[in-house]
C-alpha cells in the first residue's frame, strides 16, 4: 500500500466536527467535475491511491476514468463498501427485507426469487456475495487491489459476535476479486482479537489513530500497545482528530508507530493536500 | 455477568445487540423477532439464542433485563410483560401510542422498583449535555425564545413504507423524528405545556406527516418554535439542533458543534464576548464498544450501571418518555381542532 491514501469524506458532505462545514463542501462539490479536478490535483503532487465508499456519485468517477485510460491506468481505487447512510435510510423506509429487494439487482435477485426468501435465508453468504457484487459493479476495469467493509458493518459484526462472517468476506474477496480484504473500525483491539481467533492474520486495519484519543474505543493506551505489539497493518485515519488538531504535531504523532503503513486523509485545496502528504512522507 | 434478551431486530435493534454483545458485564442470552432472515443469521453465525414469541423467551431463558426495538404499537404489551415479570427494561423511542397505557407502565415500573429508560439517545452527546449545562449556569441569562429543528432524509420519494407509514402505528413524521426534539427540549429547556400553530404536512407520505411545524409553550411561559422535516433530502442524515435566544447571548447546538454568542464575556465560564465555538471532540462521552456514534453506547453503558448499582437512571425515564408523548398528543390535538 502506498504511505498516503487520498479520502473522499471531503466530497460527500461528511465532517466530523460541523455540519455546518459539511454543508458548505457538498455545495463546492456539487458538480463531479469539482471532484475529478481535486482528484487530479492530488494525483499530480504524487498520490497514487484514493480510498472512496461506494456512494452513487463514485460511479461517474469512474466513467471518467474509464474514458481516459492513459491518465489513470496506474491509479488505484480503494473501495469501502458499503454506503451505510443508504442502506440505513432504506430500513427505516423499508424494513429490512424491502431493502433487500431494492438493492439485489434484478436479474440477479430473479434466480433467487424462485425459492423465495426462503430460500435466500438458507444461503446468507450467497447474499453477502450478491450484495458485494452490486456494490463493486461501478467499479469495473479499475485497479481495486484493496477492498473495504465500512466501520459500521465490521463493528455491527464484531458485537453481534458473527466473525465467521469476516472469514467468508475475506475468501471471498480474494477469490473473486483478486484483491486483498481489508477492515475499516471504530474498535481496533477489539477486531484484531476476532479475526486472529478464526485464522486471519496480518490483516490490513483502518483506525481512528491520534494524539488525542478521539473515537479510539477502549482508550488510547491499549491502542498504542497494539500499534508497538501486534502483528497487523494499520492504516490511520482521523488523524487530525476531527480538526482538534493541526496536521504537523498530529502526523509527528503517528512517527511514534513505524508498523504504521498509510494515512489516510481528505482534504479540498491543493495547498492542504501538499502540505499533509509531505508530512506524512517525512514522518512514516 | 448481568443477562439480557432483545425484541425486535430492526436497524435499531441490531444495532443495540451488538453494542450489548460488545459489553464486558453483559451477556447477550436470547434475541426475538419475526424475520427468518434475520433469525437465521443468529443461528449460522452466532451462539446466542433465537425466538419468534417473546412470551417463550422470557418464560425459558434467567434474564435481567430485556430490551425492547420493536414497532411502538407493540412497546405496552412488551414492556408490561417484562415488568411483571420482574425485568428491567430499556425500551426504543417512542415509548407508547397513548399516554394512558405508558401512564400505567411507568406506576408499574416504579412500583416493582425496576431501571427503566427509554432510547432518547441525544441525552448522551456531549454537546447538548454541555448546553444543558450552560443554561443550568445561566449564562444566555433570561431566555427569550427557542427553536427546536430537526431535518433528513427518511421519506423522499412516493411509495408504500412500512409500519412507519401508519399513524396508527406509531409511523410518521411526528412520532419518529420530532419526537427526539420534543425530548430535548423538554429536558433540556423546560416541559411544554401548550401546543400552538401546530402544522402536519404531507410531502410524499399517504396517511402520515413527513413535516411538523409549530409553537410549543412552556410551563415556565418561554415559547418557541418546532421545526421537523424527515423529507430533507439536503441532509445526508438525520440532524438535529436547538437554538436559544436569551437576554445576554445566544447558543445554537447541534450533535457536531456548539456556538456560543455573548454580549459580555462570561469569567465563570470563560467565554469571550462574542462568538465561542467548541467541539464534541471536547464533549464525547468515552466509550469501550462503538457503533455509530458514542451516544448509543453510552445510553446502553447507563442503563446495565444503573442496574448493576441498583439505582434510577437520571437520564431517559419511562416518565420522561410519556412525558413527550403527551406533548405529541398535544399537538395532534391542537393540529385536529383548527
Amino acid at each position: 500500500m502506498d504511505k498516503v491514501l487520498f479520502g473522499d469524506n471531503q466530497f460527500f458532505a461528511v465532517n466530523h466536527a460541523s455540519d455546518e462545514k459539511a454543508r458548505a463542501q457538498s455545495i463546492r462539490f456539487k458538480e463531479d467535475a469539482a471532484i475529478i479536478k481535486v482528484i487530479d490535483q492530488a494525483m499530480d503532487l504524487g498520490i497514487n491511491t484514493f480510498m472512496c465508499t461506494t456512494h452513487d456519485r463514485i460511479g461517474n468517477i469512474c466513467n471518467h476514468m474509464r474514458s481516459n485510460p492513459s491518465r489513470y491506468k496506474d491509479f488505484n481505487i480503494y473501495p469501502c463498501m458499503p454506503y451505510a447512510h443508504k442502506y440505513a435510510n432504506a430500513v427505516t423506509e423499508l424494513g429490512i427485507m424491502g431493502t433487500i429487494k431494492q438493492y439485489v439487482p434484478g436479474n440477479l435477485f430473479s434466480t433467487f426469487a424462485k425459492g423465495g426468501f426462503a430460500f435466500l435465508s438458507k444461503d446468507l453468504i450467497g447474499l453477502m456475495e450478491l450484495l458485494i457484487d452490486a456494490e463493486m459493479k461501478m467499479f469495473k476495469g479499475i485497479n481495486t487491489p484493496v477492498i473495504f467493509i465500512q466501520n459500521v458493518l465490521v463493528d455491527m459484526i464484531l458485537g453481534l459476535k458473527m466473525v465467521e462472517v469476516f472469514k467468508e468476506y475475506d475468501a471471498y474477496i480474494r477469490k473473486k476479486f483478486n484483491a486483498e480484504p481489508g477492515y475499516i473500525t471504530m474498535n481496533m483491539p477489539g477486531l484484531l482479537h476476532a479475526l486472529n481467533s478464526i485464522g486471519i492474520e496480518n490483516p490490513i486495519i483502518c483506525s481512528s489513530i491520534n494524539k488525542i484519543g478521539f473515537r479510539m474505543s477502549g482508550g488510547i493506551e491499549i491502542y498504542e500497545k497494539y500499534l508497538l505489539e501486534k502483528q497487523f497493518r494499520p492504516i490511520a485515519m482521523q488523524v487530525l482528530a476531527a480538526g482538534a488538531l493541526r496536521p504537523k504535531e498530529a502526523i509527528e504523532y503517528l512517527s511514534n508507530f513505524p508498523g504504521i503503513e498509510s494515512v489516510l486523509f481528505g482534504a479540498s485545496s491543493k495547498g492542504h493536500i501538499d502540505e499533509t502528504k509531505n508530512l506524512i512522507e517525512q514522518n512514516l | 455477568m448481568i443477562k439480557g434478551a432483545i425484541i425486535g431486530l430492526g436497524k435499531m435493534g441490531l444495532s443495540h445487540a451488538a453494542i450489548v454483545g460488545a459489553h464486558p458485564d453483559v451477556d447477550l442470552v436470547a434475541v426475538c423477532d419475526t424475520s427468518s432472515l434475520v433469525l437465521s443469521a443468529f443461528n449460522k453465525f452466532s451462539t446466542v439464542k433465537t425466538y419468534t414469541d417473546y412470551k417463550e423467551m422470557v418464560g425459558n431463558e434467567v434474564l435481567d433485563f430485556i430490551l425492547i426495538a420493536t414497532p411502538t404499537k407493540f412497546h405496552y404489551n412488551m414492556v408490561k410483560y417484562a415488568l411483571e415479570k420482574g425485568l428491567h427494561v430499556f425500551c426504543e423511542k417512542p415509548f407508547t401510542l397513548t399516554t394512558l397505557e405508558g401512564k400505567e407502565l411507568v406506576e408499574l415500573a416504579n412500583r416493582k422498583g425496576l431501571v427503566n429508560q427509554i432510547g432518547y439517545h441525544n441525552h448522551f452527546i456531549g454537546t447538548f449535555r454541555e448546553l444543558k449545562r450552560l443554561l443550568q449556569a445561566e449564562v444566555l441569562g433570561e431566555l427569550v425564545h427557542f427553536t427546536g429543528e430537526a431535518y433528513g432524509p427518511v421519506v423522499v420519494k412516493e411509495k408504500v413504507g412500512t409500519w412507519r407509514s401508519k399513524p396508527e402505528e406509531g409511523g410518521g413524521c411526528l412520532f419518529d423524528y420530532a419526537s427526539h426534539v420534543i425530548n430535548l427540549i423538554q429536558e433540556i429547556i423546560g416541559r411544554p405545556v401548550k401546543a400552538s400553530g401546530s402544522q402536519l404536512k404531507s410531502i410524499y407520505s399517504k396517511g402520515v406527516e413527513d413535516a411538523v411545524y409549530g409553537t410549543l409553550i412552556l410551563e415556565n411561559g418561554l415559547s418557541g418554535l418546532l421545526s421537523v422535516n424527515w423529507s430533507d433530502e439536503t441532509y445526508r442524515k438525520m440532524s438535529t439542533s436547538i437554538t436559544i435566544q436569551g437576554k445576554k447571548g445566544k447558543i445554537i447546538c447541534d450533535a457536531t458543534e456548539i456556538k456560543i454568542y455573548l454580549k459580555e464575556a462570561s469569567k465563570m465560564e470563560g467565554l469571550d464576548k462574542g462568538w465561542t465555538i467548541k467541539y464534541i471532540t471536547d464533549f464525547a462521552i468515552p466509550v469501550n464498544f462503538y457503533l455509530r456514534g458514542e451516544e448509543y453506547s453510552a445510553q446502553i453503558d447507563n442503563f446495565i450501571d444503573c442496574i448493576k448499582n441498583k439505582k434510577q437512571t437520571v437520564y431517559n425515564t419511562f416518565e420522561q418518555g410519556l412525558y413527550t408523548d403527551k406533548v405529541i398528543e398535544m399537538i395532534i390535538a391542537d393540529y385536529k381542532k383548527q
